[in-house]
């Protein structure tokens, strides 16, 4: 049994190389980000995976793994908002009504006028 | 058989460390280098379970994986704001530094890694001490030795290691502008109210405080303590303050700062109180495992505040 | 033994849920598709992996950590999916004719904006 878990916690690491290559091409930040949470999802697989073939201590490290997965993704929608403190599902009124000026970008401006 | 899949296992997790690591400092964009750290983290957690290290791979999972991810996340996103005032591109040319200081940087790293493996290889072959901290886990009022090395046998260490922490946010707060002084941390959180981000900051942080407290609990005899727990309590209150559900404190407030220094002071009030009783920051082994949990708790939250405020920097300077 | 057996039956299944969300995450050519090949790793994946392992766990408490990692990585999953589609859909929509050429500097900013 431990040989057959060791052998696919290798496997899963394997195919995380798949999500890496996603990172590196990008093109969207998006498309890292989300590349990413495949590795953290890969890696709580196989910390569980490690854990039934040596230690079953080592589950508590995936349920930290699984807890703060979603942590970075958070900060990074939160990041592409208008001022970078925001939620992409706030409407276009809001986040205008919670802004300065200063703190919006050309871009947003030229996509609000186009 | 076992042996095969373990080396195999080994040898995919070190390749993937190496290219995490290499494609994090090469990649022509930053971030794409920052989604690589976080990814390394991933790595290396895995990497100290490998080698039975549970505290330490805990320790990266929180911070590495987690934490750190979110504030270079946020440090990007600020220096794409401060860069790019007119629309214009961020540029690979501007955001490269002259070839100079990185050839500079080059040798500098690369003479570390030299110093580092030829101290690694020339260490003498011995089982460090191990053996002395077994020998004395009984009096050292914990059961997982690293928590009794940690908060008793080396307290000197993490005492330290808890005020640079403490200097590392008073440094920080030092940066905002003095219009700025006393305002809140950070950006000015938001979100809508009832929409999918609000909801999983609802949801989430029961399981986070149960999770965060449970790894203060469990680490006076398993794996686990205060920088672990506290790391997750961190995140935790992070997340509530982003889904915008609670407001940042005021860097003035006197109940936040209280909370920044208690852990210090309880552990040096300790220390203290073991220097008249003969040594300083000796615990008495008939208290010793009250006083690491009164030590354990008073740290984790101070280092659940000082992580947190250092992920949220200093106050927004836009109005 | 049967424990064993199904163990490695549902673990192996769940492996190939994360070989086909990572053939996904490579081979899909638009943001928001490889954003749905993701959950697929996600929540069925790493489902499967949970319960071929928790034949093998050997309290109850190591159980119940179990469920707790399913439970978080599928509240996690679902809410990133939808945090960072929604904020692909606003920061781009031209990211399917424009994955072709990944290494264009100007996709290169944060927000991959033009």
């Amino acid at each position: 049994m431990t040989a057959w878990l060791l052998a696919l916690g290798a496997l899963l690491l394997l195919s995380l190389a798949g999500a890496m290559w996603r990172i590196w091409r990008g093109p969207q930040a998006a498309d890292r980000m989300m590349a990413a949470q495949l590795v953290g999802t890969g890696g709580v697989g196989t910390v569980l995976l490690l854990a039934a073939a040596t230690d079953w201590a080592m589950v508590d490290v995936a349920l930290v793994l699984a807890l703060l997965a979603a942590f970075a993704a958070i900060a990074f929608v939160k990041a592409q908002s208008s001022d970078g403190s925001g939620d992409p599902e706030e409407g276009p009124e809001e986040e205008v009504a919670g802004l300065s000026d200063g703190a919006r970008r050309p871009s947003v401006r030229a996509a609000d006028a186009g | 058989m076992t042996g095969i899949s373990a080396l195999g296992f080994d040898l995919i997790l070190a390749a993937l460390i190496l290219g995490a690591g290499l494609f994090a400092i090469t990649v022509r964009d930053l971030f794409g280098a920052v989604v690589f750290f976080i990814v390394y983290g991933v790595f290396v957690a895995i990497a100290w379970l490998r080698l039975g290290a549970i505290d330490v791979a805990l320790t990266e999972a929180a911070l590495g994986a987690g934490l750190t991810g979110v504030l270079l996340i946020g440090a990007v996103a600020r220096l794409s704001r401060v860069t790019t005032p007119a629309g214009n591109n961020t540029s690979d040319e501007m955001r490269r530094p002259p070839a100079g200081a990185r050839l500079a940087s080059m040798v500098v790293a690369g003479s570390i890694s030299g110093v580092l493996g030829w101290a690694f290889l020339s260490l003498p072959d011995s089982t460090g001490l191990r053996d002395a901290v077994a020998d004395n886990l009984a009096v050292s009022g914990s059961a997982n030795p690293v928590t009794a090395v940690l908060i008793n046998f080396r307290g000197w260490d993490t005492l330290l290691e808890s005020v640079v922490l403490l200097a590392a946010l008073v440094g920080l707060w030092s940066l905002a502008r003095d219009r700025d002084w006393g305002r809140r941390a950070g950006l000015r959180q938001h979100a809508r109210p009832g929409g999918v981000m609000a909801t999983f900051g609802r949801l989430l942080p029961p399981f986070g405080l149960l999770l965060g407290v449970y790894l203060v609990w469990a680490g006076s005899s398993y794996p686990g303590g205060a920088f672990q727990g506290g790391t997750v309590l961190a995140a935790v209150w992070l997340l509530i303050m982003m889904a915008g559900l609670m407001p940042v404190p005021r860097m003035v407030s006197v109940g936040l700062r209280a909370v920044l220094v208690a852990g210090p002071l309880v552990f040096l009030g300790i220390g203290i109180a073991g220097a008249m009783a003969g040594t300083f920051l000796g615990l008495p082994p008939t208290y010793a495992k009250p006083l690491i949990l009164t030590i354990e708790a008073a740290l984790t939250l101070s280092i659940a505040a000082t992580l947190a405020l250092l992920v949220l920097g200093t106050p927004d300077p836009s109005p | 033994m049967l424990a064993d057996a199904l163990t490695i039956v549902l673990t192996g299944t769940g492996m190939l849920f994360f070989f086909a969300g990572t053939a996904g995450i490579i081979r899909f050519p638009d943001t928001l598709s490889r954003l749905h090949a993701l959950t697929k790793a996600d929540n069925v994946g790493l489902g499967l992996l949970i319960l071929g392992l928790a034949f093998q766990a050997p309290d109850l408490l190591t159980l119940g950590k179990l469920a707790l990692v399913w439970a978080l990585a599928l509240v996690a999953a679902g809410t990133t999916a939808q945090l960072v589609a929604r904020s692909a859909w606003q920061s781009g929509e031209q990211s399917a004719e424009r994955s072709a050429d990944a290494h264009d500097p100007a996709e290169s900013t944060l927000r991959g904006d033009p």
